[in-house]
Protein backbone atom coordinates (compact mmCIF):
# COMPACT_ATOMS: atom_id res chain seq x y z
CA UNK A 1 0.00 0.00 0.00
CA UNK A 2 2.72 2.58 1.25
CA UNK A 3 4.86 1.99 -2.02
CA UNK A 4 2.16 2.77 -4.57
CA UNK A 5 1.25 6.04 -2.48
CA UNK A 6 4.93 7.01 -2.78
CA UNK A 7 5.13 6.12 -6.41
CA UNK A 8 1.83 7.97 -7.13
CA UNK A 9 3.36 11.18 -5.56
CA UNK A 10 5.12 13.63 -7.98
CA UNK A 11 6.89 15.78 -5.14
CA UNK A 12 9.52 13.11 -3.95
CA UNK A 13 11.82 14.96 -2.24
CA UNK A 14 15.34 13.90 -0.46
CA UNK A 15 13.50 15.38 2.93
CA UNK A 16 10.73 13.63 3.23
CA UNK A 17 11.61 9.82 2.74
CA UNK A 18 9.09 7.15 2.89
CA UNK A 19 10.01 3.82 5.55
CA UNK A 20 11.20 1.75 2.40
CA UNK A 21 13.50 4.73 1.37
CA UNK A 22 15.29 5.15 5.20
CA UNK A 23 15.59 1.44 5.05
CA UNK A 24 17.00 1.37 1.93
CA UNK A 25 19.57 3.81 3.18
CA UNK A 26 20.23 1.86 6.95
CA UNK A 27 20.98 -1.02 4.56
CA UNK A 28 22.96 0.38 2.48
CA UNK A 29 25.09 1.77 4.84
CA UNK A 30 25.58 -1.25 6.37
CA UNK A 31 26.84 -2.70 3.29
CA UNK A 32 29.39 -0.35 3.21
CA UNK A 33 30.63 -0.81 6.37
CA UNK A 34 30.85 -4.67 5.89
CA UNK A 35 32.35 -4.18 2.44
CA UNK A 36 34.96 -1.86 4.16
CA UNK A 37 35.46 -4.38 6.82
CA UNK A 38 35.94 -7.02 4.82
CA UNK A 39 39.25 -5.63 3.31
CA UNK A 40 40.79 -3.91 6.11
CA UNK A 41 40.10 -6.95 8.53
CA UNK A 42 43.92 -9.05 9.61
CA UNK A 43 41.54 -12.02 10.04
CA UNK A 44 40.88 -14.08 6.41
CA UNK A 45 38.55 -16.35 7.49
CA UNK A 46 36.99 -12.85 9.05
CA UNK A 47 36.94 -11.17 5.80
CA UNK A 48 35.19 -13.67 3.88
CA UNK A 49 32.55 -13.62 6.31
CA UNK A 50 31.87 -9.98 6.25
CA UNK A 51 31.63 -10.53 2.24
CA UNK A 52 28.72 -12.86 3.15
CA UNK A 53 27.13 -9.56 5.40
CA UNK A 54 28.20 -7.73 2.01
CA UNK A 55 26.60 -9.79 0.14
CA UNK A 56 23.86 -10.60 1.78
CA UNK A 57 22.56 -6.77 2.54
CA UNK A 58 23.02 -6.41 -1.29
CA UNK A 59 20.27 -9.15 -1.49
CA UNK A 60 17.83 -7.05 0.61
CA UNK A 61 18.23 -4.08 -1.31
CA UNK A 62 17.30 -6.27 -4.16
CA UNK A 63 13.92 -7.05 -2.19
CA UNK A 64 13.67 -3.56 -1.52
CA UNK A 65 13.33 -2.49 -4.94
CA UNK A 66 11.59 -4.99 -5.98
CA UNK A 67 13.87 -7.28 -8.01
CA UNK A 68 12.94 -10.47 -6.28
CA UNK A 69 14.22 -12.98 -8.47
CA UNK A 70 17.70 -11.29 -8.75
CA UNK A 71 17.82 -11.24 -4.64
CA UNK A 72 17.57 -14.73 -4.04
CA UNK A 73 19.86 -15.65 -7.18
CA UNK A 74 22.40 -13.19 -5.64
CA UNK A 75 22.09 -15.68 -1.88
CA UNK A 76 22.21 -18.62 -4.23
CA UNK A 77 25.26 -17.84 -5.94
CA UNK A 78 27.28 -15.83 -3.99
CA UNK A 79 26.50 -16.53 -0.53
CA UNK A 80 26.19 -20.41 -1.44
CA UNK A 81 28.17 -20.99 -4.02
CA UNK A 82 30.71 -18.10 -4.25
CA UNK A 83 32.17 -17.82 -0.80
CA UNK A 84 31.84 -21.13 0.10
CA UNK A 85 34.57 -21.76 -2.63
CA UNK A 86 36.18 -19.22 -1.23
CA UNK A 87 36.05 -20.56 2.72
CA UNK A 88 37.13 -23.76 1.17
CA UNK A 89 40.35 -22.47 -0.99
CA UNK A 90 41.16 -20.61 2.58
CA UNK A 91 40.81 -23.81 4.58
CA UNK A 92 42.82 -25.84 2.39
CA UNK A 93 45.59 -23.57 2.85
CA UNK A 94 45.08 -23.64 6.43
CA UNK A 95 44.15 -20.03 7.10
CA UNK A 96 45.19 -19.47 10.79
CA UNK A 97 43.39 -18.05 13.82
CA UNK A 98 43.85 -14.45 14.57
CA UNK A 99 45.48 -12.45 12.43
CA UNK A 100 47.69 -13.02 9.58
CA UNK A 101 50.15 -10.16 9.32
CA UNK A 102 51.19 -10.95 5.61
CA UNK A 103 47.84 -10.43 4.02
CA UNK A 104 48.94 -6.77 3.82
CA UNK A 105 50.87 -6.05 0.37
CA UNK A 106 52.40 -3.00 -0.16
CA UNK A 107 49.88 -2.43 -3.11
CA UNK A 108 47.56 -0.85 -0.64
CA UNK A 109 47.84 2.56 -1.79
CA UNK A 110 47.37 1.62 -5.40
CA UNK A 111 44.95 -0.88 -4.89
CA UNK A 112 43.04 2.12 -2.85
CA UNK A 113 43.09 4.27 -5.85
CA UNK A 114 42.12 1.43 -8.02
CA UNK A 115 39.03 0.89 -5.50
CA UNK A 116 38.32 5.02 -5.85
CA UNK A 117 38.46 5.81 -8.83
CA UNK A 118 35.93 2.29 -10.22
CA UNK A 119 33.63 4.15 -7.29
CA UNK A 120 33.64 7.55 -8.67
CA UNK A 121 33.22 6.15 -12.74
CA UNK A 122 30.21 3.95 -11.18
CA UNK A 123 28.77 6.88 -9.61
CA UNK A 124 28.77 9.72 -11.60
CA UNK A 125 27.25 6.69 -14.35
CA UNK A 126 24.40 5.93 -11.99
CA UNK A 127 23.64 9.48 -11.69
CA UNK A 128 24.25 10.75 -15.19
CA UNK A 129 21.82 7.83 -16.20
CA UNK A 130 19.17 7.78 -13.69
CA UNK A 131 19.46 11.87 -11.99
CA UNK A 132 16.13 12.38 -10.76
CA UNK A 133 14.27 9.32 -12.10
CA UNK A 134 11.64 7.08 -9.79
CA UNK A 135 11.32 3.72 -9.46
CA UNK A 136 7.59 3.10 -9.43
CA UNK A 137 7.61 0.35 -6.23
CA UNK A 138 3.97 -0.03 -6.85
CA UNK A 139 4.07 -2.47 -9.50
CA UNK A 140 6.30 -5.18 -8.93
CA UNK A 141 9.16 -4.80 -11.94
CA UNK A 142 11.75 -7.68 -10.66
CA UNK A 143 9.43 -10.92 -10.38
CA UNK A 144 10.95 -13.91 -12.35
CA UNK A 145 8.24 -13.67 -14.85
CA UNK A 146 8.99 -9.86 -15.97
CA UNK A 147 12.60 -10.85 -15.49
CA UNK A 148 12.11 -13.79 -17.95
CA UNK A 149 10.42 -11.70 -20.36
CA UNK A 150 12.92 -9.35 -20.98
CA UNK A 151 16.01 -11.17 -20.97
CA UNK A 152 14.91 -13.66 -23.75
CA UNK A 153 12.87 -11.41 -25.42
CA UNK A 154 15.58 -8.39 -25.59
CA UNK A 155 18.73 -9.71 -24.36
CA UNK A 156 18.96 -12.95 -25.99
CA UNK A 157 22.18 -12.40 -27.92
CA UNK A 158 24.31 -10.82 -24.74
CA UNK A 159 22.69 -13.92 -22.80
CA UNK A 160 23.91 -16.38 -25.36
CA UNK A 161 27.35 -14.86 -25.82
CA UNK A 162 27.62 -15.33 -21.69
CA UNK A 163 26.82 -18.41 -21.97
CA UNK A 164 29.79 -19.74 -24.72
CA UNK A 165 31.81 -17.34 -22.89
CA UNK A 166 31.47 -19.19 -19.44
CA UNK A 167 31.54 -22.69 -21.42
CA UNK A 168 34.97 -21.55 -22.83
CA UNK A 169 35.82 -20.90 -19.60
CA UNK A 170 34.79 -24.55 -18.41
CA UNK A 171 36.42 -25.98 -21.16
CA UNK A 172 39.49 -24.12 -20.57
CA UNK A 173 39.89 -25.35 -16.80
CA UNK A 174 39.21 -28.49 -17.67
CA UNK A 175 42.08 -28.60 -20.61
CA UNK A 176 44.33 -26.94 -18.00
CA UNK A 177 43.81 -29.64 -14.81
CA UNK A 178 44.03 -32.37 -17.71
CA UNK A 179 47.43 -31.07 -18.87
CA UNK A 180 48.86 -31.24 -15.83
CA UNK A 181 48.45 -33.98 -15.07
CA UNK A 182 49.89 -35.37 -17.77
CA UNK A 183 52.73 -33.85 -17.31
CA UNK A 184 52.95 -34.81 -14.03
CA UNK A 185 52.35 -38.45 -15.34
CA UNK A 186 55.62 -38.30 -17.48
CA UNK A 187 57.35 -36.83 -15.12
CA UNK A 188 56.62 -40.22 -12.89
CA UNK A 189 57.41 -42.27 -16.42
CA UNK B 1 -4.93 -4.96 11.54
CA UNK B 2 -6.42 -8.29 9.70
CA UNK B 3 -3.13 -8.58 7.23
CA UNK B 4 -1.06 -8.17 10.37
CA UNK B 5 -2.82 -10.66 12.48
CA UNK B 6 -3.05 -12.89 9.58
CA UNK B 7 0.32 -12.40 8.91
CA UNK B 8 1.41 -12.93 12.87
CA UNK B 9 -0.72 -16.05 13.02
CA UNK B 10 0.93 -17.78 10.02
CA UNK B 11 4.96 -16.97 11.58
CA UNK B 12 3.70 -18.74 14.77
CA UNK B 13 2.00 -21.61 12.74
CA UNK B 14 5.96 -21.91 11.11
CA UNK B 15 7.96 -21.49 14.35
CA UNK B 16 5.33 -24.27 15.68
CA UNK B 17 6.11 -26.23 12.88
CA UNK B 18 9.91 -25.62 12.97
CA UNK B 19 9.94 -26.31 16.58
CA UNK B 20 8.01 -29.86 16.48
CA UNK B 21 8.39 -31.40 13.94
CA UNK B 22 12.17 -31.93 13.77
CA UNK B 23 11.90 -33.18 17.25
CA UNK B 24 9.03 -35.73 16.26
CA UNK B 25 11.73 -36.57 13.13
CA UNK B 26 14.33 -37.24 15.15
CA UNK B 27 12.50 -39.05 17.77
CA UNK B 28 11.06 -41.41 15.36
CA UNK B 29 14.70 -41.57 14.35
CA UNK B 30 16.00 -43.09 17.97
CA UNK B 31 12.93 -45.69 17.79
CA UNK B 32 12.84 -46.69 13.98
CA UNK B 33 16.76 -47.10 14.31
CA UNK B 34 16.54 -48.83 17.63
CA UNK B 35 13.92 -51.15 15.87
CA UNK B 36 15.82 -52.08 12.74
CA UNK B 37 18.64 -53.01 14.74
CA UNK B 38 16.95 -55.04 17.40
CA UNK B 39 17.98 -53.17 20.21
CA UNK B 40 15.38 -51.03 22.39
CA UNK B 41 17.08 -48.52 24.15
CA UNK B 42 15.04 -46.57 26.78
CA UNK B 43 11.73 -47.91 26.85
CA UNK B 44 10.37 -46.83 30.43
CA UNK B 45 10.75 -42.44 30.80
CA UNK B 46 7.41 -42.04 30.00
CA UNK B 47 5.64 -45.28 29.54
CA UNK B 48 4.81 -45.61 26.04
CA UNK B 49 8.04 -46.63 24.36
CA UNK B 50 10.02 -44.42 26.13
CA UNK B 51 8.87 -41.13 24.49
CA UNK B 52 10.06 -39.28 27.75
CA UNK B 53 13.50 -39.53 27.09
CA UNK B 54 13.65 -36.98 24.31
CA UNK B 55 12.70 -34.52 27.12
CA UNK B 56 15.20 -35.98 29.53
CA UNK B 57 17.70 -35.31 26.31
CA UNK B 58 17.12 -31.86 26.24
CA UNK B 59 17.37 -30.81 29.84
CA UNK B 60 20.56 -33.08 29.61
CA UNK B 61 21.96 -30.95 26.78
CA UNK B 62 20.32 -27.70 28.21
CA UNK B 63 22.57 -29.00 31.33
CA UNK B 64 25.97 -29.54 29.98
CA UNK B 65 28.57 -26.82 30.24
CA UNK B 66 28.95 -24.62 27.12
CA UNK B 67 32.87 -25.09 26.41
CA UNK B 68 34.44 -22.91 23.83
CA UNK B 69 38.05 -24.17 23.14
CA UNK B 70 41.12 -22.05 24.19
CA UNK B 71 42.32 -21.71 20.69
CA UNK B 72 38.84 -21.09 18.77
CA UNK B 73 37.68 -17.91 17.28
CA UNK B 74 35.28 -17.12 20.06
CA UNK B 75 32.56 -15.04 18.26
CA UNK B 76 32.12 -17.44 15.17
CA UNK B 77 32.33 -20.48 17.21
CA UNK B 78 29.25 -19.25 18.82
CA UNK B 79 27.67 -17.87 15.92
CA UNK B 80 27.69 -20.97 14.12
CA UNK B 81 25.11 -23.12 15.21
CA UNK B 82 22.49 -19.97 14.56
CA UNK B 83 23.71 -20.15 11.47
CA UNK B 84 23.20 -23.83 10.90
CA UNK B 85 19.88 -23.45 12.30
CA UNK B 86 18.13 -20.32 11.37
CA UNK B 87 17.58 -21.03 7.36
CA UNK B 88 15.82 -24.03 8.08
CA UNK B 89 13.27 -22.08 9.63
CA UNK B 90 13.07 -19.14 6.94
CA UNK B 91 12.84 -21.95 4.05
CA UNK B 92 9.57 -23.53 5.83
CA UNK B 93 8.16 -20.00 5.24
CA UNK B 94 7.54 -20.69 1.89
CA UNK B 95 6.56 -24.33 1.52
CA UNK B 96 2.81 -24.86 0.73
CA UNK B 97 1.01 -27.19 3.29
CA UNK B 98 -2.21 -27.27 1.54
CA UNK B 99 -4.44 -25.71 -1.40
CA UNK B 100 -6.66 -22.00 -0.68
CA UNK B 101 -3.04 -20.26 0.50
CA UNK B 102 -2.29 -22.60 3.02
CA UNK B 103 1.66 -21.98 2.98
CA UNK B 104 3.85 -19.50 5.44
CA UNK B 105 4.23 -17.21 2.75
CA UNK B 106 4.19 -17.29 -0.85
CA UNK B 107 7.05 -16.13 -2.45
CA UNK B 108 7.15 -15.35 -6.15
CA UNK B 109 10.29 -17.17 -6.10
CA UNK B 110 9.93 -19.81 -3.56
CA UNK B 111 12.04 -22.74 -5.27
CA UNK B 112 15.01 -20.13 -5.33
CA UNK B 113 13.97 -18.88 -2.21
CA UNK B 114 14.30 -22.28 -0.65
CA UNK B 115 17.38 -23.47 -2.55
CA UNK B 116 19.52 -20.29 -1.79
CA UNK B 117 18.32 -20.11 2.07
CA UNK B 118 19.40 -23.84 2.71
CA UNK B 119 22.82 -22.96 0.88
CA UNK B 120 23.25 -20.44 3.57
CA UNK B 121 23.06 -23.06 6.07
CA UNK B 122 26.23 -25.00 5.30
CA UNK B 123 27.72 -21.75 5.95
CA UNK B 124 27.47 -22.57 9.97
CA UNK B 125 29.10 -25.90 9.50
CA UNK B 126 31.87 -24.40 7.28
CA UNK B 127 32.15 -21.75 10.31
CA UNK B 128 32.00 -24.34 12.96
CA UNK B 129 35.10 -26.20 11.26
CA UNK B 130 37.43 -23.31 11.31
CA UNK B 131 36.45 -21.06 14.13
CA UNK B 132 37.04 -24.65 16.56
CA UNK B 133 40.58 -24.62 15.89
CA UNK B 134 40.74 -28.33 15.69
CA UNK B 135 41.95 -30.28 12.60
CA UNK B 136 39.66 -32.82 13.11
CA UNK B 137 36.88 -30.30 12.64
CA UNK B 138 38.75 -28.24 9.63
CA UNK B 139 39.15 -32.05 7.86
CA UNK B 140 35.43 -31.93 8.34
CA UNK B 141 34.60 -28.25 7.25
CA UNK B 142 36.97 -29.13 4.11
CA UNK B 143 34.94 -32.21 3.28
CA UNK B 144 31.54 -30.03 4.09
CA UNK B 145 32.70 -27.79 1.08
CA UNK B 146 33.37 -29.96 -1.49
CA UNK B 147 30.79 -32.23 -0.72
CA UNK B 148 28.40 -28.80 -0.81
CA UNK B 149 30.42 -27.89 -4.07
CA UNK B 150 29.51 -31.40 -5.86
CA UNK B 151 25.65 -31.60 -4.90
CA UNK B 152 24.64 -28.35 -5.28
CA UNK B 153 24.35 -28.65 -9.30
CA UNK B 154 22.28 -31.90 -9.22
CA UNK B 155 19.94 -30.51 -7.20
CA UNK B 156 19.25 -27.50 -8.62
CA UNK B 157 19.20 -28.63 -12.05
CA UNK B 158 16.75 -31.48 -10.90
CA UNK B 159 14.18 -28.71 -9.19
CA UNK B 160 14.91 -26.16 -12.80
CA UNK B 161 13.78 -29.33 -14.30
CA UNK B 162 9.83 -29.32 -12.40
CA UNK B 163 10.38 -25.58 -12.66
CA UNK B 164 10.13 -26.04 -16.54
CA UNK B 165 7.63 -28.18 -16.62
CA UNK B 166 5.61 -26.15 -14.51
CA UNK B 167 6.60 -23.01 -15.75
CA UNK B 168 6.28 -21.47 -12.68
CA UNK B 169 9.42 -21.35 -9.83
CA UNK B 170 6.66 -20.42 -7.60
CA UNK B 171 6.27 -23.36 -5.38
CA UNK B 172 2.30 -22.99 -4.63
CA UNK B 173 2.58 -22.27 -8.48
CA UNK B 174 3.74 -25.26 -9.47
CA UNK B 175 1.47 -27.44 -7.05
CA UNK B 176 -1.36 -25.79 -8.76
CA UNK B 177 0.21 -27.55 -12.31
CA UNK B 178 0.75 -30.85 -10.90
CA UNK B 179 -0.69 -33.55 -12.79
CA UNK B 180 -0.34 -37.20 -11.38
CA UNK B 181 1.69 -38.10 -14.57
CA UNK B 182 4.22 -36.22 -13.28
CA UNK B 183 5.29 -37.94 -10.84
CA UNK B 184 6.65 -40.89 -13.46
CA UNK B 185 7.95 -38.27 -16.18
CA UNK B 186 10.01 -36.51 -13.60
CA UNK B 187 10.95 -39.94 -11.22
CA UNK B 188 14.46 -39.37 -12.38
CA UNK B 189 14.94 -36.27 -11.42
CA UNK B 190 12.87 -36.60 -7.64
CA UNK B 191 15.19 -39.26 -7.20
CA UNK B 192 18.36 -37.25 -8.04
CA UNK B 193 16.96 -34.56 -5.72
CA UNK B 194 16.61 -36.55 -3.00
CA UNK B 195 20.02 -38.00 -3.10
CA UNK B 196 21.48 -34.59 -3.37
CA UNK B 197 19.39 -33.32 -0.49
CA UNK B 198 20.76 -36.34 1.70
CA UNK B 199 24.39 -35.56 0.61
CA UNK B 200 23.43 -31.66 1.54
CA UNK B 201 22.26 -32.68 4.74
CA UNK B 202 25.48 -35.14 5.11
CA UNK B 203 22.89 -38.11 5.92
CA UNK B 204 24.56 -41.61 5.85
CA UNK B 205 25.48 -42.84 3.43
CA UNK B 206 26.65 -39.21 2.60
CA UNK B 207 28.00 -38.52 6.34
CA UNK B 208 31.74 -38.18 5.52
CA UNK B 209 32.11 -34.79 6.77
CA UNK B 210 30.91 -35.87 10.43
CA UNK B 211 32.18 -39.28 9.91
CA UNK B 212 32.29 -40.18 13.65
CA UNK B 213 34.59 -43.08 13.09
CA UNK B 214 37.33 -41.64 11.17
CA UNK B 215 37.24 -37.19 11.88
CA UNK B 216 35.10 -37.87 15.35
CA UNK B 217 32.12 -36.13 14.27
CA UNK B 218 33.89 -33.29 11.75
CA UNK B 219 32.92 -29.87 11.94
CA UNK B 220 31.05 -30.47 15.64
CA UNK B 221 33.76 -31.98 17.51
CA UNK B 222 34.29 -29.25 19.80
CA UNK B 223 31.14 -28.25 20.78
CA UNK B 224 28.97 -29.09 23.81
CA UNK B 225 25.54 -28.77 25.33
CA UNK B 226 23.25 -26.51 23.67
CA UNK B 227 25.01 -25.72 21.14
CA UNK B 228 25.78 -29.33 19.64
CA UNK B 229 21.77 -30.02 20.64
CA UNK B 230 21.04 -26.87 17.96
CA UNK B 231 23.51 -28.79 15.41
CA UNK B 232 21.56 -31.63 15.92
CA UNK B 233 18.29 -30.11 15.48
CA UNK B 234 19.61 -28.32 12.37
CA UNK B 235 20.09 -32.19 11.22
CA UNK B 236 16.88 -32.98 11.72
CA UNK B 237 15.33 -29.79 10.15
CA UNK B 238 17.22 -29.91 7.69
CA UNK B 239 15.58 -33.61 7.03
CA UNK B 240 11.82 -31.82 7.22
CA UNK B 241 12.69 -29.48 4.72
CA UNK B 242 14.66 -31.78 2.31
CA UNK B 243 11.49 -34.20 2.62
CA UNK B 244 8.68 -31.69 2.45
CA UNK B 245 10.56 -29.92 -0.52
CA UNK B 246 10.99 -33.41 -2.37
CA UNK B 247 7.17 -34.15 -2.13
CA UNK B 248 6.47 -30.82 -2.86
CA UNK B 249 8.13 -30.79 -6.26
CA UNK B 250 8.09 -34.43 -7.42
CA UNK B 251 5.28 -35.95 -5.61
CA UNK B 252 2.18 -33.67 -5.63
CA UNK B 253 2.69 -31.79 -2.22
CA UNK B 254 -0.84 -31.75 -1.30
CA UNK B 255 -2.66 -33.65 -4.54
CA UNK B 256 -4.91 -36.89 -3.73
CA UNK B 257 -8.25 -38.17 -2.77
CA UNK B 258 -10.34 -34.88 -1.32
CA UNK B 259 -7.68 -32.42 -1.15
CA UNK B 260 -9.62 -29.54 -0.75
CA UNK B 261 -10.12 -30.69 2.64
CA UNK B 262 -7.48 -33.68 3.23
CA UNK B 263 -4.53 -31.64 1.13
CA UNK B 264 -2.42 -31.21 4.43
CA UNK B 265 -2.89 -34.61 5.49
CA UNK B 266 -1.72 -35.88 2.44
CA UNK B 267 0.87 -33.48 2.29
CA UNK B 268 2.08 -34.29 6.02
CA UNK B 269 1.63 -37.69 5.17
CA UNK B 270 4.15 -37.70 2.27
CA UNK B 271 6.59 -35.65 4.03
CA UNK B 272 7.46 -37.90 6.64
CA UNK B 273 6.95 -40.82 4.75
CA UNK B 274 10.31 -39.32 2.63
CA UNK B 275 11.52 -38.91 6.17
CA UNK B 276 11.45 -41.97 6.80
CA UNK B 277 13.24 -43.19 3.92
CA UNK B 278 15.69 -41.03 5.36
CA UNK B 279 16.04 -42.78 8.37
CA UNK B 280 16.02 -46.07 6.42
CA UNK B 281 18.65 -45.40 3.94
CA UNK B 282 20.57 -44.49 7.08
CA UNK B 283 20.53 -47.84 9.19
CA UNK B 284 20.56 -49.74 5.70
CA UNK B 285 24.23 -48.35 3.39
CA UNK B 286 27.50 -47.95 4.85
CA UNK B 287 29.43 -44.73 4.49
CA UNK B 288 30.88 -44.18 0.99
CA UNK B 289 34.00 -42.88 0.62
CA UNK B 290 35.42 -40.07 0.15
CA UNK B 291 36.49 -40.66 -3.60
CA UNK B 292 33.32 -42.74 -3.96
CA UNK B 293 31.09 -39.57 -2.98
CA UNK B 294 32.82 -37.18 -5.68
CA UNK B 295 32.86 -39.57 -8.10
CA UNK B 296 28.66 -40.57 -7.71
CA UNK B 297 28.38 -36.95 -8.02
CA UNK B 298 29.68 -36.04 -11.12
CA UNK B 299 29.80 -39.26 -12.88
CA UNK B 300 25.71 -40.44 -12.05
CA UNK B 301 24.13 -37.86 -10.76
CA UNK B 302 24.91 -34.50 -12.78
CA UNK B 303 24.49 -36.70 -16.42
CA UNK B 304 21.24 -38.04 -14.94
CA UNK B 305 19.72 -34.60 -14.19
CA UNK B 306 20.75 -33.58 -17.41
CA UNK B 307 19.29 -36.11 -19.20
CA UNK B 308 15.82 -35.42 -17.47
CA UNK B 309 16.04 -32.07 -18.10
CA UNK B 310 16.10 -33.05 -21.73
CA UNK B 311 13.21 -34.97 -21.33
CA UNK B 312 11.56 -32.33 -19.85
CA UNK B 313 12.39 -29.93 -22.42
CA UNK B 314 11.44 -32.64 -25.18
CA UNK B 315 7.75 -33.33 -23.49
CA UNK B 316 6.92 -29.93 -22.60
CA UNK B 317 7.35 -28.61 -26.14
CA UNK B 318 5.68 -31.85 -27.58
CA UNK B 319 2.52 -31.40 -25.57
CA UNK B 320 2.63 -27.77 -26.32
Amino acid sequence: MNLAVTALDSTHGFLSPSGVEIVFVLVGLGVLGAALLTVTTKQLVHAALWLVVALGGLAVEYLLLTAEFIAWVQVLIYVGAVVVLVLFGLMLTRAPIGASPDADSGNRPLAFGVALAAAATLVTLVVDAFRSTWIDLGTVAGSTKANGVTLFRYWVLPFEALSVLLLAALVGAIVLSRRNANARDEKER
Amino acid sequence: MNSTLDALVRCIAVLLVFLVFPLVIGQTEHKVMAHMQGRLGPMYAGGFHGWAQLVADGVKFAQKEDVVPAGADRRIFQLAPAVALLPYLLALVAIPLGPNDLVGQGVDAGLFFVLAVMGVGVLGSLMAGWASANKFSLLGGIRTAAQLMAYELPMLLAAASVAMAAGTVSLTGILGAFHWWWVPWQIVGGFVFFVSGLAELQRPPFDMPVADSEIIFGAYTEYTGLRFALFLLSEYAGILVVSALTAVLFLGGWHGPMADSLGWLWMLLKTFALAFLVIWIRVTYPRLREDQLMRFAWTVLIPLSLAQLALTGIVKVVIS
